[in-house]
């Protein structure tokens, strides 16, 4: 039994030679993590994954128009899988393939646009707990502990009926989207932002007994100048791989609410809500209907995770390939 | 020692204090109750005065909340607008079901989670640790539902149709009297649970595994010449069960909300559903009820969580 297999690891004259030749340029925190992440083989492969998931969501778009999405033939309702519509049509005759391309596109970008929420809001409460301290940290702390205490999916349905009703349809860019878009992910946003704040939080209370702060403060820094230029870049890192992280569980998040009724209102398509309209059709066995956008699902999600998984292992040298 | 408890439970009263004012703000604001009238014909603006005045929903919010805060602390959570039942008697018919179905697929979890942890941890990097582990990445990534719907689809759908034994899908219609048709509605929920849950518990414990047995002490051990089975289960697994007992003991007190999707996928009439089904209709003493009581829960097991850390291992120090 290899208890630690880095030590049994024979060291040959080349690879000693390899490092010497590497370190004599110095690179960059960045690079270091690039280097570090690109010989993370499963790293590289979620990030291969999840680039070729945003190439068939974005390319299938500018080939696919929007309206074959969401064109309606009741002949051709609850068919299989065939030739014409490869992964068969839903309900009322839509066809799924298409419905996954553009239902794709909102799924991330309900994703992406939730994370950019949760990182500011964690980013915010954390750093300014953990920089001011006193009074300060203890309240925004126990309102951290309060929310992690309440059920999350609990609290997102709250949530979600709270700013749920009576949302119209918004316009961009010639195309028409249900404004219950823009209310999963304030949603998604506002009840994720904790371990990010915990983890801030903690960074920034070493951080600030460091040197450096002292020195920038005795030179003048204002508050938010040590805040944004000195503290927040050195918790990057941190940052960066709860982001990853949490777009996935992001991205699951509104297939969970989708799925219970409560996210984005058809006629726009996300592959949750595709699942919610499957259930009903569970019995009449169109299996299609839920299989397929289950999948994309679980790509997208597997091969963040596995991206996310790297980037923790490439931020800190210290961590092995233990997960 | 006793002054972390009373600093802990002085915080934990704070918390509880806000989560309380969280829930019943958001809960107020999230739904009408008056809503589920909106829609009935023959009901004048009078009628809809009246009922508003005798449900209390008249007065400003912060009363409101004075008020059910203060029923609440006397353990009386109000009444459900719907069925006109107590909130807690509803709780009380509601949470048997929710833990006979947690309390049993954590039973699962927890055995299974154990095993494949341990396999995977001992013979890393080997064919059957790539399985376990790329599984358990799977199981991690999927949504419950998936699951859910396909073992419907598999055990009820496809086998009815095929004329197997196939299992049943709704709960609604036992009583839970019966034990065999209980065991039998319980199975694709415990499933559906077991393998979602299993992913993440497994992949914990063997990279806390891993961690231990490249520690000093456990190459001391094997040094002096212990057994591999001797260094593995009383060297490093007592050490490396630690935190996965910690994770599983934070997660006890959320068995009590019930699996919300699960339930309602597989009509279990537990905790999860209670809630689903009286969010929906904005029934805001029933919401509340199932808030508090699952957070109280979460508030206080971390608390204990925390001081059984300290017995189980006296190298953690409070303070």
């Amino acid at each position: 039994m290899t208890v630690n297999p880095t030590f049994s690891e024979p060291t040959s004259i080349s690879a000693i030679d390899f490092v010497r030749e590497e370190s004599r340029e110095a690179l960059t925190p960045g690079q270091l993590v690039w280097r570090r992440f690109r010989k993370h083989r499963m790293a590289m492969l979620g990030a291969i994954g999840a680039i070729l998931l945003v190439v068939f969501v974005i390319g299938g778009s500018i080939i696919v128009p929007e309206t074959s999405a969401n064109s309606v033939d009741l002949y051709a309702r609850l068919a299989g899988p065939t030739s014409t519509h490869w992964f068969g049509t839903d309900s009322v005759g839509r066809d799924v393939f298409f419905r996954i391309i553009y239902g794709g596109q909102i799924s991330l970008f309900i994703g992406l646009l939730a994370v950019l929420l949760e990182v500011s809001l964690g980013t915010l409460v954390g750093g300014v707990a953990g920089y001011f301290g006193g009074w300060v940290d203890a309240l925004l702390m126990r309102i951290t502990e309060a929310m992690l205490a309440i059920p999350s999916l609990f609290l997102l349905i709250v949530l979600a009926k709270f700013i749920g009703r009576n949302v119209g349809q918004v316009t961009i860019l010639g195309r028409t989207f249900s404004g219950s878009i823009g209310i999963v992910i304030l949603v998604i946003g506002v009840t994720s932002w904790m371990y990010l704040a915990r983890i801030v939080r903690a960074n920034v209370l070493s951080l600030k007994e460091l040197d450096f702060i002292s020195a920038s403060r005795a030179l003048g820094a204002s508050n938010s100048r040590i805040f944004f230029s000195h503290l927040v870049p050195n918790t990057l890192g941190a940052i960066i791989v709860a982001a990853t992280l949490g777009l996935a569980s992001a991205i699951l998040t509104e297939a969970y609410v989708s799925f219970l009724g409560l996210g984005v209102q058809s006629p726009t398509s996300t592959w949750g809500n595709m699942m919610q309209q499957a259930q009903s059709f569970l019995i009449r066995g169109a299996w299609w209907m839920w299989v397929f956008p289950s999948l994309f699902i679980v790509l997208i999600i597997l091969s963040i995770n596995l991206m996310g998984d790297g980037l923790r292992d490439a931020f800190d040298p210290r961590s092995s390939r233990n997960l | 020692m006793w002054s972390y408890l009373v600093r802990r439970l002085v915080q934990a009263f704070f918390i509880l204090f806000i989560i309380t004012m969280l829930c019943f703000i958001l809960t107020r604001l999230s739904s009408d109750p008056m809503s589920q009238y909106a829609t009935r014909q023959g009901m004048s603006a009078a009628d809809r005065e009246a009922i508003r005045k005798n449900l209390g929903l008249d007065q400003p919010m912060p009363v409101q909340y004075v008020k059910w805060l203060g029923l609440a602390l006397q353990g009386n959570m109000g009444t459900s607008f719907f069925s006109k039942q107590p909130v807690l008697l509803m709780i009380r018919q509601r949470l048997p079901m929710t833990l006979i179905l947690m309390v049993t697929a954590e039973v699962f979890i927890i055995s299974i989670s154990l095993v494949l942890g341990l396999v995977a941890a001992i013979r890393q990097y080997s064919f059957i640790d790539n399985m376990i582990t790329s599984f358990s990445f799977i199981g991690y990534s999927m949504p419950i539902f998936f699951i859910a719907l396909g073992s419907i689809w598999i055990f009820a759908v496809e086998f009815k149709l095929r004329g197997l034994p196939y299992l049943p899908t709704g709960a609604d219609i036992w009583s839970p009297k019966d034990p065999y048709q209980m065991l039998r509605h319980l199975v694709l929920p415990v499933f559906c649970l077991v393998a979602i849950q299993t992913a993440g518990y497994s992949r914990y414990l063997r990279s806390s595994i891993l961690e231990v047995l490249g520690l000093d002490y456990v190459r001391t051990a094997r040094a002096k010449g212990l057994s591999t089975r001797t260094v593995l289960f009383k060297h490093a697994l007592r050490n490396a069960i630690l935190p996965f007992v910690t994770i599983i003991g934070l997660d006890i007190p959320f068995l009590l909300g019930g699996a919300l999707v699960t339930e309602s996928v597989f009509s279990w009439p537990g905790m999860g559903r209670l809630f689903w089904e009286y969010a929906q209709r904005g029934d805001y003493p029933v919401v509340l009820g199932v808030l508090l009581l699952t957070s109280t829960a979460v508030v206080f097991f971390t608390i204990i969580v925390d001081m059984a850390y300290t017995i189980v291992d006296p190298r953690i120090r409070l303070s």
